[in-house]
């Protein structure tokens, strides 16, 4: 297991590595001054000139990478063109929101999808798998703003249960922070809560057929019990890796639902970056957004281990 | 102590067992017999209630005067486990992946509330260590993976037995196992039925097994019990003929004809594969696993040679070999005067000189194609495809006594036995000198196999083919090679002519895997020869 964690660790690194290279070589080094195409078409020689300078453009391209890499290491990202604020300090507010939301939607996903995809592949070819059946398929094709919209008529316009839309912050306490970030968690959470429960319950189905399955049944176990102790966690992988992927996009990709509610998340902050040309901060978002994936894509590899004694490799 | 009248079986309308009535008495070993399909795996489901979905049965199952089939599923969750345990055949798949030996031993006795945790676990050591796992050597938090199939296979025994059972069943418990494993599962259960004073049903194909083991055996076709007696009395009388064609089939001699001659065909020197092990080691050697060492032998034309051994000995690397598919760490093979080697571009010409069957009819074609496109696509080893394509595949079908019409059908329209004959059609229908015949015939059952053995001799008669009979089932090699070789961890430890090597084997290995295949006791089988 050491091993298996060291192997994987190395990996992440290397893979990190690879990312930032990459992310430094499309924004800074290929053609085209990034200092010209900030300022836009009509800019003035001597502005480019000086942010040419600001921006440190004039060194060696190792020089620079190393310098931007160095900044990041110590939370430094430098400074925003478009907000004047640095960039870190951004980040770290709109993290505020978009970390808590991702992982709220997350949760409730996964609270939402268990019981549904068990109940699915317990009962199924019956009535109550036909209606999920049907229920999941719905909530993948309904589009989440589509259903954020629905949410907000009835919850805040007609119930006032919630405001519409923003966010309070964390100041006024936990309850208000969540109670705002509910109805978007629910319009995110609805389309992975479908997808994961029909994964849960195709890969159950699956474990059922198995040899093991038969044999947990001689000794015993109720239909039931041979499903939890035993189908369940062989029928995990693929949902972890549905859930992998799910919350790299629940960071990133929340942008339409931000729009929706007016949520000052990481998503908004990398779109008003773009459509400003401010590539300090798309570099560094997109980095760090980077960082996030493969830091999920390490716990979920770990999480593989955990549920497989047969991915630990040796002892 | 249980006794079945009449049980009758349909699945979805189809008659799956037809008025099935049998008695297992206390502290008895009870073998059923038959071949694939013939029901003994449904009897066993039903009185374990573990029926396909869409089954009904009919009839009694009294365990003590209890009839099984009338009781609710919630009191056959009880009784299962606890008066009547069972094991399967495949002990790869047959315990959980992901939890413990222990732990999986243990369950049984928490799932019926007979200890707690702590003592569950310390039941589980003792029975593991009962059936040959003592803790010292496997601890209980190894996982399946870490097994052997015969340590699996015991494993699934003990957590069978966890509960002193009064009854066990076990369907093919050693089917999927090497000659000496199976000896030894089968001593182990011999004891357990000794010791434990527990019943022991045993299903099984091979007649040999039941011979030395149980005290009553049930004959089932179709569906039906065709005949029953105490063991000895049925294997001396066998009044009925599917029973007698049975024992013909299971050792069964093909006519064969001696065409080897001389002239060698392929040639192995010292042929030599290592595995890499798993593990990095910046410093020092990367630990090897010699999978074959250092092996040499000839096959001449015309001749019939077997490589018998266990499995992992080391015997399907050194066919892969051959067929350039491995590549080789020293030694090299000579195939017809040329060296084949894996890695680089094999010839066609080289190529289509050697051809190989698998063991499972099943997993060894793609079930999209046709059947003809299936047998014909060996011919892309040729320049340009034959003028007379349709024609060599039907004469390939004929040859190996297919109907030429099947040509339009697909693979699952077709039996297995009727698939390996289609494997045979495709290995044939390039007119190779060297056909590989990798555990060819042992998935199939005991007329099949006859079958395709006589099929085997008949064509290496008309059409000159050398053979490479790859198997662990030395009653079978016995029937269709001159020459033998036995091959164990990776090395030939005994050459020799087949007569010679099964009279008087010289090497101990060679005599312990003699002395483990099972066998009809001799003075059963006279009164028939005679």
């Amino acid at each position: 297991m050491t091993r298996f964690l060291a192997m994987r660790l190395l990996s992440l690194t290397l893979s990190l590595v690879a990312a930032s290279v990459v992310i430094f070589a499309v924004i800074e080094v290929i053609p085209g001054d990034p200092a010209a195409y900030m300022l836009g078409l009509n800019a003035d020689p001597d502005a480019v000139a000086a942010l040419r300078d600001e921006l440190g453009l004039n060194g060696s391209v190792l020089s620079r990478y190393l310098h931007w890499i160095g900044g990041a290491l110590q939370g430094d990202f430098g400074q925003s063109y478009t907000y004047r604020v640095p960039v870190s300090e951004l980040i770290l507010q709109r993290t505020q929101v978009s970390g808590p939301l991702a992982i709220y939607a997350l949760l409730l996903s996964v609270l939402i999808a268990f019981p549904v995809g068990i109940i699915a592949a317990s009962r199924r070819g019956k009535p109550a798998d036909y209606g999920i059946m049907a229920a999941t398929q719905l909530g993948i094709a309904v589009p989440n703003f589509w259903f954020a919209m629905l949410l907000v008529l009835v919850f805040a316009v007609k119930l006032h249960w919630v405001s519409a839309g923003g966010f309070p912050g964390w100041d006024g306490g936990l309850f208000t922070g969540l109670k705002a970030l509910t109805l978007p968690a629910i319009a995110l959470a609805l389309p992975q809560a479908s997808i994961l429960a029909r994964v849960l319950r195709s890969s159950l189905l699956d474990t059922l057929h198995q040899d093991y399955i038969r044999t947990a049944r001689a000794k015993g176990l109720s239909r039931r019990q041979t499903l939890m102790r035993h189908a369940l966690r062989n029928g995990l992988i693929p949902v972890l890796t549905i859930l992998g992927l799910q919350f790299s996009f629940l960071l990133a990709g929340a942008i339409i639902i931000e729009n929706v509610f007016f949520l000052p998340g990481l998503g908004r902050l990398i779109f008003q970056a773009i459509t400003q040309r401010d590539l300090i901060v798309v570099e560094s978002v997109v980095m760090l957004l980077v960082f996030a994936v493969i830091l999920v894509n390490f716990t979920v590899d770990i999480a593989y281990a955990i549920a497989d004694p047969r991915l630990r490799r040796h002892r | 102590m249980i006794e079945i009248h009449d049980l009758t079986l349909d699945i979805h309308g189809t008659g799956i067992l037809h008025d099935v009535s049998l008695t297992i008495g206390a502290a008895e070993v009870f073998g059923l017999v038959g071949e694939s399909g013939s029901g003994k795996s449904m009897t066993a489901l039903a009185m374990m209630r573990l029926l396909p979905e869409g089954a009904r049965a009919s009839g009694q199952i009294l365990l003590n005067d209890t009839n099984l089939l009338a009781l609710s599923e919630a009191e056959m969750c009880d009784l299962r486990g606890r008066e009547i345990g069972m094991i399967f055949q495949e002990p790869m798949t047959a315990l959980n992946p992901v939890r413990t030996i222990g732990d999986q031993v243990a369950e049984t006795l928490l799932v019926h509330g007979r200890a707690s945790r702590k003592e569950a676990l310390v039941i589980a050591a003792e029975k593991l260590a009962r059936v040959g796992l003592p803790p010292e050597d496997v601890p209980l938090d190894r996982y399946p993976h870490e097994l052997s199939g015969g340590q699996r296979q015991r494993v699934s025994i003990a957590l069978a037995i966890a509960l002193r059972p009064r009854l066990l069943i076990a369907d093919e418990p050693t089917t999927a196992l090497d000659v000496t494993t199976q000896a030894q599962i089968l001593a182990l259960l011999k004891g357990l039925v000794a010791e434990e004073g527990m019943s022991l049903l045993l299903i099984t194909h091979d007649l040999a097994v039941v011979a030395g083991m149980a005290d009553h055996v049930a004959v089932m076709q179709n569906g039906k019990i065709v005949e029953q007696a105490p063991t000895e009395q049925l294997f001396t009388q066998m009044k009925q003929p599917y029973t007698r064609q049975l024992f013909e089939a299971s050792h069964h001699q093909p006519d064969r004809r001696v065409t080897a001659r001389s002239e060698p065909l392929l040639s192995v020197e010292n042929a030599q594969r290592n595995y890499r092990l798993p593990g990095i080691s910046l410093f020092g050697k990367t630990p090897v696993f010699q999978a074959v060492k250092d092996v040499s032998f000839t096959i001449c034309k015309g001749e019939s040679l077997g490589l018998v051994g266990e499995s992992g000995c080391g015997k399907s690397t050194l066919s892969r070999a051959i067929l350039g598919l491995e590549p080789l760490q020293g030694g090299r093979i000579v195939m017809d005067g040329k060296e084949v080697q894996a890695g680089v571009h094999m010839p066609a010409e080289l190529r289509r000189k050697m051809q190989v069957v698998f063991q499972d009819p099943y997993g060894s074609f793609d079930p999209r194609w046709k059947v003809s496109d299936l047998i014909g696509e060996p011919f892309h080893l040729l320049e340009a495809p034959p003028q007379n394509r349709e024609e060599r595949i039907c004469e390939a079908l004929e040859n190996v006594g297919m109907p030429i019409d099947c040509g339009d059908r697909y693979i699952h329209e077709f039996s297995g036995g009727q698939r390996q004959r289609i494997a045979i059609a495709r290995a044939l229908v390039l007119h190779p000198e060297l056909v590989i015949l990798d555990e060819a015939v042992s998935a199939l059952d005991v007329s099949i196999r006859a079958q395709i053995l006589d099929l085997l001799a008949d064509l290496q008669a008309r059409l000159d083919l050398a053979y490479l009979f790859i198997s662990h089932d030395l009653n079978v090699v016995k029937a269709i090679t001159d020459r033998v070789l036995v091959m164990k961890a990776g090395e030939i430890v005994e050459a020799g002519t087949t007569q010679q090597v099964f009279d008087a084997p010289q090497h101990p290995y060679t005599r312990t895997l003699l002395k483990a295949a099972p066998q009809i006791p001799r003075a059963w089988r006279k009164e028939h020869h005679a």
